[in-house]
């Protein structure tokens, strides 16, 4: 009763009056019809937003670890500098690469940023805020964001460039296997909280985050998450698909223009939903910081909206992404597969199963202080 | 084969090396930016005395300069920058005189090699530290360095100084 005056700034009453208005105006499939197109096009906005400010926030942070300024010419504290960057590269011309494989060189872009979209819109920004809240959640954007290396393979494949080819390759290796890591890591956490969708995930979060609630399998778990997730995302020390100074730039060395900028924008967002999904499944998503029993300070957390606590949470996971980024050399391709084989899966596996025992023998943090 | 004891001890002696790498960044990540933003600083900028940036030649308060007009930088300069014209004059007492009319630097070709400063035997010229050279067309690099109406300087405190050096030595 008193939630609904302490949130004042939640979008969903806002999108529930929005629903009501239309479906009391309008027969119930053009409703749905309208719905749709909106939440439509409202992600890609956001999906376009961020990448925007993202580059912008990489950038800075970049600068501030090797002790520059960063981007500061264009706008107050260089603000505007992806804006003047997304409007160059809008206007650029796409070169035509002679001897391509036509169509997969110009699907190939697409695949990356479809499948990069199709994991952006599961992700639970909010109270209320999610496009797609499927009872499989967790498969879904695992699945889901895997089908972004078939973009990168035939990005390599049609390129008719050995350089491209070698760095698809490897993109695709490293992709394989740490997928795997970062899909056991997630079931872990699935075994944990005892569902895969999204939305009940972050409910049953309300009191105790699964990483604490898990404690020391469920830290575990975080950390191979992270790596993983990070090796994914071709960045950081896992960024020999694109290694410049072996590959130029990996698989996107033929493409100009926006189809560049598609591989660019989908780079910076699969970050984003590596680290949103993070945040959701092991730091509680959008729930705001409750303490069970602390009545009034649940409240007064609740006056933050839900999805300035959730990007929140997904910036500090951002920015620790970076802090990683820029603190350790690239790995060769040989002790890449050894970090994933030999190491992260074995532990992987053995952390899953002593997660299975404590959840089956009771010993959570939320169970041993029932 | 490692033992498995092997296995765990490499594992945290990773993890111990990735989180002091970890640290170090963290510090630089605070550390003061050193980068300097040059048309905004321009009140502050520190440049070094050696950096060469424009030839000069010095001239004092009474528009004199040190040149005589001997040509010697002309002939050490590498690349035909430094062009010196001069012409004759007579002195009062019916001497003809090499004197100083102009004298040319084109800064387009100049290498900066100092070559032309450390063979001046008479040091008139000198390399300044004014770094904001650019113009928009070739021609305004072709500069004259010496000032309009100018003279050479008399070597009289010079020749001063040997008199009394002289008188010196015959009261000694």
């Amino acid at each position: 009763m008193l939630l609904n005056y302490s949130q004042p700034l939640e979008l969903n009453k806002l999108t529930s009056r929005i629903d009501a208005a239309l479906h009391a105006a309008l027969p119930e499939f053009w409703a749905v019809v309208i719905e749709l197109v909106l939440v439509g096009i409202l992600l890609i906005a956001t999906y376009a937003l961020l990448a925007v400010v993202l580059i912008y926030v990489e950038r800075k942070i970049t600068a501030f670890f090797q002790a520059r300024i960063g981007p500061n010419r264009v706008g107050k504290y260089g603000i505007f500098q992806t804006v003047a960057d997304v409007t160059k590269i809008l206007i650029k011309e796409i070169i035509h690469i002679n001897r391509i494989d036509k169509f997969l060189f110009y699907t190939a872009p697409f695949f990356i940023i479809g499948a990069s979209i199709m994991a952006f819109g599961a992700i639970p920004f909010g109270q209320g805020l999610q496009a797609v809240d499927f009872n499989i959640g967790v498969l879904y954007v695992i699945s889901v964001s895997s089908l972004g290396i078939i973009g990168v393979l035939l990005a390599g494949w049609s390129s008719n460039n050995k350089y491209s080819m070698i760095g698809a390759m490897r993109s695709g290796a490293q992709f394989v296997s740490y997928e795997l890591s970062a899909g056991i890591a997630l079931m872990t956490m699935v075994v944990l909280s005892g569902t895969m969708q999204l939305s009940t995930m972050v409910e049953s979060q309300r009191y105790c985050w699964n990483i604490f609630n898990g404690h020391l399998p469920a830290l575990v778990a975080f950390i191979i998450y992270l790596i993983s997730g990070h090796a994914e995302t071709n960045r950081g020390p896992f960024d020999l698909p694109e290694a410049e100074s072996e590959l130029t730039a990996g698989y996107h060395t033929e493409y100009s223009g926006l189809q560049f900028g598609f591989f660019y924008l989908a780079e910076y967002l699969n970050m984003f939903i590596i680290a949103s999904i993070g945040a959701t499944v092991f730091l509680g998503g959008w729930m705001p910081l409750q303490i069970n029993g602390w009545e009034s300070f649940n409240q007064l957390m609740w006056f933050i909206p839900s999805y300035l606590w959730f990007f929140g949470k997904v910036a500090v996971l951002i920015f620790f992404s970076l802090w990683v980024r820029w603190s350790f050399p690239r790995l060769r391709i040989d002790q890449l597969l050894n970090l994933e084989w030999k190491y992260l899966l074995p532990i992987n596996l053995v952390n899953l199963l002593v997660m299975v025992i404590l959840v089956l023998t009771g010993l959570t943090l939320t169970d041993i202080f029932k | 084969m490692r033992t498995f004891s092997e296995y765990l001890r490499d594992m945290f002696s990773g993890i111990r090396s990735l989180l002091s790498g970890l640290s170090i960044t963290w510090k630089e990540l605070w550390t003061k930016k050193v980068t300097r933003q040059y048309p905004e600083n321009r009140d502050t900028l520190v440049i070094s005395e050696r950096f060469r940036a424009e030839l000069v030649m010095p001239h004092d308060e009474n528009n004199e300069h040190a040149c005589t007009a001997c040509g010697i930088c002309q002939i050490n300069c590498p690349n035909g920058t430094i062009n010196v014209i001069s012409r004759t004059t007579e002195t009062e007492d019916g001497k003809k005189k090499k004197e100083l009319d102009r004298y040319v630097y084109n800064l387009g070709t100049c290498t900066f090699c100092n070559l032309c400063v450390i063979t001046c035997p008479s040091d008139a010229i000198v390399f300044s530290n004014n770094f904001e050279n650019a113009t928009f067309t070739r021609n305004k690099l072709v500069k004259q360095l010496n000032h309009e109406g100018s003279r050479l300087r008399e070597k009289k405190p010079i020749k001063k100084a040997g008199n009394e050096a002289e008188k010196d030595s015959q009261t000694a």
